[in-house]
């Protein structure tokens, strides 16, 4: 006697789709990271002019030819946002890459290892944690002088993942006297296999979640190091184009959406990294989601499903026999 | 109090810990900066200048590294941190204690205020599950979180200072003032702090808001609250007794462990409103290659950021008796 | 010193000392469990509680009738997910989004507390009937002493003082053979079995009518289970208090129980005296779980368990709910969802018990599929005089 209907098999990232397609942050931080996405790979499509072509006049205001105006410089401002969408995209998702990965071997490792490996790493994690890494990254850009951007990649990596490896250290710590671990230890499995067959696919959503919030960290600490000059000034980035505006005045000189527009983008690409984040944490975590209300329909869904069982009413059970 | 000892033995290593790195970090770049900045300066640095140099970079190659370092430390505990060059011929010393009080009165006071506030509201909407509060804040606060400091600071400075003119968007206090005890310097520095406060105000308290209405939903899907409820205790007397300090908990950790974006926002925000505070002076240092006073800045605001970590942790274990006893 | 008098609730034994005076203690009139009466404290009819899922509501306990008289222990088992912690929470109303009474009615001692808000409960909380949490570690606040938990619901229900409140806080630890001087512990500094009675002490600070316990020994070792057991059905004969036990450990409970109620997906499968259950065990369910049971001094035989696995809550089975595991299943228990039929005084919900004819079988309460609204009466299914049975 089989019992009611079992669930159809879904493909592995089904539910990975389904959780985004109904998670309105979710999908909204999915649709901005896309709409940038489009904006690196395809620049040349979509921007009129390029970023430095400085042959139109000066501090002009929004027209049709110019959407957000020109530079003092004579530079077509919304040109000079879709190239640096580029190089964002490119420090977001190689920062984010390089913190994830230095996180996940120093966050595992030390919980696995435990004892005298554990302390060591711990604390260095505890200490790079501490320290307030954007004055130390100033003073880094300031002795190297002009910080090019494998300088600026290098640097935020190597800085930005003391808050992943401890989060993915205590998450480990708490998977590693489960059953599934035991048994994977009783029949003899290297501790390496253990490590990167059991114990990392259950962490996906922290390792996901610790990418992004590393790439949001890098989005805005970029954007903020090219802003205060320490970058590379002729790169074609957010950061720079601010760094330019800054130098020229530009909220005082009646060029406003050059300082404003590029912030715009890092706040825009922030925020989708953001929202997904949150949303992961929603997806992951259930007790977070919206409280959904009982409605009127639920109540009625009771008697129709009482109903719909076929079952025979006790009165005229009487009479058929 | 072991666990006390203990965090103050992880503060004084982390200090050290600072201090280290920065002495290592100039030696290992390409390029002896001090060796560039003499030769820019070129008969322009006297004895005192050239003693700083030395004690910072480490410019006479046949002087033992090791000896060097003992020095260098020595150097440091003392607080000889040598001669600035932008404010030649003050020491760096007098003009980093300049600067503390406007940055303590500035972002100390403003984010400790974002954190109660935060706090505060991520608790409330947090009880209130369903309610206008909890399903208007995190999408807002979401987004906001994201949103870089000094842009928001670009945007207060355009809205209000020059396009509105309502407040003033540079400097600590109008040249005109006369520093003093009087009211008219301080009502002009009250004024003056509006716009940079309400940034960094802004821009910080969304993230208490949302980290406490997490933590706080977790707590409340725990049986003690539960068990709360069942004695009949008063919803009052739940929230706050049985969710809000057992949910406070993880905040104040997380408090210690953002404070160094804080600081980074901190100083964009005094570098975008010119206010004069630590932030403002170690950029204007990096612009003008006063190694010197960069370094000192830098161990300063390290040093800051540790005390608070270790005050949140005094307070955590005043909260938490499991605290005390685990350590 | 003021002495609050307790609103809307009679009651002939004595109260405790707590109210009457600085550490006078009066015990309740001793009560025989089991004992007859009409004086029903708990009275379950119909109660539903469903989960709110996307999916829809999910019904976790389906229309319960239980009866509980005074000093009455009444041991409610069922394997995980059966309903029964959520049935508990139920009677209590200590449910919590997304779960929610979807029908039915729940009185204590006469009146209706479903439905009702916590302020309009607050007044009969912990006073007339307390709660007993499975895990003493997550049901005590961590960052409270024993003391101040104690301390904030004797405040919250009685205008005694704080000195009287520490003597009382005192005097229950003693009950359950804690030193006092614990009372200024947090939780995690006292061992399991030490939390689990100081909860239980907790839960005695009113002497109340009734105490609901969840699993209370489950995370207790063997020997700290039994000696938990036999302090509670002591503190039960001495105070008089009525218990409902819920636990999924059937021969621990049953050595302290007076009736008990087996539950299976969200219903009653069998409900009777312990001792009558044991041994001569009726719903297929309750046979199943027995003879999963090894018995220390019987012969040596071969374990059955019961193959499959409880349904899907959100798709129940038309029909009896048990059909699919059942090795006794006939083609109508397939589609008829069966009521409660009395066999000698134990309670059964299986089709084996209709006495060969469903209309004239004597189902004390109607059949699930004739509710909501009016069913027909017992006299229309052929039942000539319908009276209720309680135990043996």
């Amino acid at each position: 006697m089989e019992p009611s209907a079992s669930r159809r098999r879904r493909p592995p990232g089904a539910n990975l789709w389904r959780a985004v397609r109904h998670n309105r942050k979710a999908t909204a931080g999915a649709l901005l990271l896309l709409f940038f996405l489009v904006l690196a790979i395809f620049p040349g499509q979509i921007a009129p002019y390029s970023y430095a072509s400085t042959n139109f006049a000066p501090a002009l205001p929004p027209s049709a030819a110019h959407w957000f105006g020109t530079t003092a410089l004579g530079q077509d401002i919304f040109s000079q946002l879709v190239y640096g969408t580029r190089e964002s995209l490119i420090i977001a998702f190689a920062v984010g890459g390089l913190s994830t990965f230095i996180s996940v071997i120093v966050g595992v490792s030390a919980a696995y290892l435990r004892g005298f490996a554990d302390g060591v790493l711990s604390l260095f994690t505890d200490v790079l944690l501490v320290i307030p890494t954007f004055p130390l990254i100033i003073l880094i850009a300031a002795y190297v002088r002009s910080a090019g951007l494998l300088t600026i990649i290098i640097v935020l990596g190597l800085l930005g993942w003391s808050y992943g490896a401890r989060q993915l250290r205590s998450q480990v710590l708490s998977l590693r006297d489960r059953d599934f671990l035991e048994s994977a230890r009783v029949r003899g499995e290297r501790s390496l296999y253990i490590i990167v067959v059991e114990v990392l696919p259950t962490m996906t959503s922290l390792i996901v979640a610790s990418f992004l919030g590393a790439a949001l960290y890098a989005v805005l600490t970029a954007a903020g190091l090219q802003f205060i000059g320490l970058g590379d000034p002729n790169a074609q980035s957010w950061g720079t184009m601010l760094y330019w505006a800054e130098n020229n005045e530009a909220l005082g000189a009646g060029m406003p959406l050059w300082a404003i527009m590029p912030g715009v983008c890092v706040a825009l690409l922030g925020a989708s990294f953001a929202l997904l984040n949150y949303a992961f944490d929603e997806i992951s975590n259930p007790a977070l989601r919206p409280v959904r209300k009982m409605m009127k329909a639920d109540l009625d869904g009771l008697d129709t499903a009482a109903r719909l069982r076929n079952v025979p009413r006790a009165s005229r059970l009487g009479r058929e026999a | 109090m072991r666990f006390i000892l203990r965090r103050t033995g992880f503060f004084l290593f982390t200090m050290w810990a600072a201090v280290t790195v920065n002495f290592v970090i100039p030696r290992l770049m390409p390029g002896n900066p001090a060796l560039a900045m003499i030769a820019r300066y070129k008969g322009h640095i006297n004895g005192q200048a050239l003693k700083a140099l030395e004690l910072l970079f480490g410019v006479k190659a046949h002087v033992n590294i090791v000896s060097e370092y003992f020095t260098y430390l020595d150097n440091i505990i003392h607080g000889r941190f040598g001669t600035s060059y932008t404010f030649f011929p003050e020491s760096v010393s007098h003009e980093v204690l300049q600067a503390i009080p406007w940055t303590l009165g500035l972002v100390g006071v403003t984010t400790i205020l974002a954190f109660i506030l935060g706090t505060l509201i991520g608790l409330v909407s947090a009880w209130r599950r369903g309610g206008l509060l909890d399903s208007m804040l995190p999408p807002i606060f979401v987004i906001t979180s994201a949103f870089p400091y000094f842009w928001i600071a670009l945007l207060c400075v355009w809205l209000f200072g020059i396009k509105l003119n309502w407040l003033p968007e540079f400097g600590g206090y109008a040249y005109q003032s006369t520093p003093g005890w009087q009211w008219s310097f301080i009502s002009d520095v009250l004024v003056h702090s509006i716009l940079p406060a309400t940034t960094i105000l802004v821009t910080s308290i969304g993230g208490w808001i949302l980290t406490m209405r997490n933590n706080v939903i977790s707590v409340l899907g725990e049986d003690y609250v539960r068990m709360a409820r069942a004695k009949g205790l008063k919803p009052w007397t739940v929230m706050w007794g049985y969710a809000g300090r057992n949910a406070i908990l993880p905040n104040l950790t997380g408090f210690a462990m953002s404070l160094g974006f804080v600081v980074s926002g901190a100083i964009l925000v005094e570098f975008v409103f010119n206010y004069p505070g630590v932030g403002w002076m170690l950029l204007d240092a990096v612009s003008n290659e006063d190694y010197p006073l960069m370094q000192a800045l830098f161990l300063l605001i390290t040093l800051a950021v540790l005390t608070a970590v270790l005050l949140a942790d005094i307070a955590t274990a005043l909260l938490d008796a499991r605290t005390r006893d685990l350590a | 010193m003021k002495l609050r008098r307790r609103s809307g609730i009679t009651d002939g034994a004595a109260r405790t000392g707590a109210l009457g005076g600085p550490g006078r203690f009066v015990e309740r009139v001793q009560r025989l469990p089991g004992t007859r009466t009409d004086d029903a404290i708990l009275e379950v009819r119909d109660l539903s509680v469903a989960y709110v899922t996307d999916a829809g509501l999910v019904m976790a306990v389906d229309r319960v009738d239980l009866d509980l008289a005074r000093g009455e222990f009444l041991g409610v088992v069922g394997e995980s997910g059966c309903g029964k912690s959520t049935l508990l929470f139920g009677i209590a109303q200590l449910l919590s989004p997304p779960a929610r009474i979807v029908g039915g009615s729940v009185k204590f001692r006469g009146s209706e507390i479903a439905g009702l808000s916590d302020k309009q409960l607050r007044h009969i909380r912990w006073r007339d009937y307390s709660v007993v949490m499975q895990s003493a570690m997550n049901a005590l606040n961590p960052v409270m002493t024993v003391a101040a938990q104690m301390r904030d619901v004797c405040r919250a229900h009685s205008e005694m003082s704080d000195l009287e409140i520490r003597e009382r806080s005192a005097e229950v630890l003693r009950l359950v053979s804690i030193d006092p001087v614990h009372l200024d512990s947090h939780p995690h500094q006292l061992s399991g079995g030490m939390r689990q009675r100081a909860m239980i002490a907790m839960a005695l600070l009113f002497t109340p009518d009734l105490v609901i316990m969840d699993e209370p020994t489950s995370a207790l070792d063997v020997v700290a289970q039994r000696s938990l057991m036999v302090q509670i059905k002591e503190l039960q004969q001495r105070l008089g208090f009525a218990v409902i036990f819920v636990t999924h450990d059937m021969s621990l409970v049953s050595n302290f129980s007076d009736r008990l109620a087996v539950m299976y997906a969200g219903q009653v499968a069998e409900l009777g005296g312990t001792r009558q259950l044991f041994d001569f065990p009726l719903h297929p369910y309750t046979q199943g779980l027995l003879e999963a049971f090894p018995s220390i001094r019987g012969p040596k035989m071969h374990l059955q368990g019961i193959p499959g696995q409880p349904p899907d809550l959100a798709q129940p089975p038309p029909g009896c709910r048990f059909a699919p595991r059942c090795a006794k299943v006939t083609a109508p228990c397939l589609t008829i969802d069966p009521p409660l039929f009395d066999k000698n005084g134990d309670l059964v919900r299986c089709l084996l018990y209709k006495a060969g004819r469903p209309e004239l079988g004597a189902a004390i309460f109607p059949s699930p599929q004739d509710r909501p609204g009016a069913g027909p009466s017992l006299s229309d299914l052929g039942v000539a005089n319908p009276e209720r049975t309680n135990d043996q």
